[in-house]
């Protein structure tokens, strides 16, 4: 087993890894959506009206979270296009896919990393829906966050890491 | 070419029906399509149902799929019929340890029509 000490050297957090959690995100919606991501623009919405809140807990040598928030309206375009279905028709199937897509961003971030995917598991996914709730997270050892573009509307994937 | 009797067991409906789609997609002509939330469920199904394929998540409530895999190895059940894991735990280790429970095949989410079809086609033989 390679040392948390060791990995974390080839891997340092907050600056390298902003990159292939992005890149993880893309992928995951390009291939299994067939949508393209685009950075968010600097006079357009910054964060997600946030109503579905997505987790999916890693632990092992990469510990915490990770979280994927988006409106109603980015949760039903996600169910919609993975199953193929008109809007009206996802009403049931909407806090599935969005936990499905976090769950993917997740196994797809963690497998971009060298020497972490053996030593990391991955939870079943959690969704929360609706606005008005706080998550105290026991994370402590830092956090990092990318803000993308689906279909016009702010997702925000966000990994908080435990030391 | 026959029409195949499919098993998915993930506990995403929604990752069931675009497994489903993705074989369709692939070329194969599915007959019945049975679907479990885990792999209990999906011993429970094969004690009333047979199969040509099955496909299984790794990561699931109640009974995992590798766990799945290994009772159904233990116990005979579903004897020959291939089983290709589908999952976001793209490891070597899980890849091994899923192949020598028992499994013919190993596609890493997020995966592409064409994937399934290079992973499922061959585990088939004559039958696609």
């Amino acid at each position: 087993m390679i040392p948390t000490n060791e990995v974390l050297a080839h891997h340092p957090r907050e600056e390298n890894w902003q990159p292939f959690l992005a890149l993880a995100t893309q992928e995951v919606f390009e291939i299994m959506l067939g949508s393209k991501l685009e950075p968010v623009s600097p006079n357009g919405p910054q964060t997600p009206v946030t109503q579905f809140t997505a987790m999916v807990g890693l632990a092992g040598q990469l510990c915490g979270v990770l979280s994927l928030r988006c409106s109603t309206q980015s949760a039903t375009r996600m169910a919609c296009k993975m199953l193929g279905l008109g809007p009206n028709e996802v009403d049931q199937h909407m806090w599935d896919a969005v936990g499905e897509v976090c769950n993917m961003v997740a196994g797809n971030f963690k497998n971009k990393l060298v020497g972490l995917s053996e030593h990391c598991m991955l939870s079943v996914p959690t969704v929360i829906t609706g606005a008005d709730y706080c998550l105290h997270s026991l994370a402590d050892g830092g956090s990092l966050e990318v803000v993308l573009i689906f279909e016009g509307e702010p997702i925000v994937v966000a990994l908080e890491l435990h030391t | 070419m026959s029409k195949i009797r499919t098993l998915i067991v993930d506990d995403s409906s929604v990752m069931r029906k675009i497994v489903e789609r993705s074989l369709r997609q692939a070329g194969l002509d599915l007959d019945k399509v049975l679907e479990a939330g885990n792999g209990a469920e999906a011993l429970g199904l094969l004690r009333d149902n047979s199969v040509d394929l099955i496909l299984c998540d790794i990561n699931m409530p109640v009974m995992d799929g590798l766990e799945f895999v290994r009772q159904l190895q233990q116990t005979g059940g579903a004897a020959g019929v291939p089983i290709v894991m589908i999952t976001t735990e793209g490891s070597e280790s899980h890849v091994v340890q899923a192949l020598s429970c028992g499994a013919r095949g190993y596609i890493r989410k997020p995966f592409t029509a064409d994937q399934v079809k290079e992973h499922v086609i061959p585990v088939l033989g004559g039958k696609a």
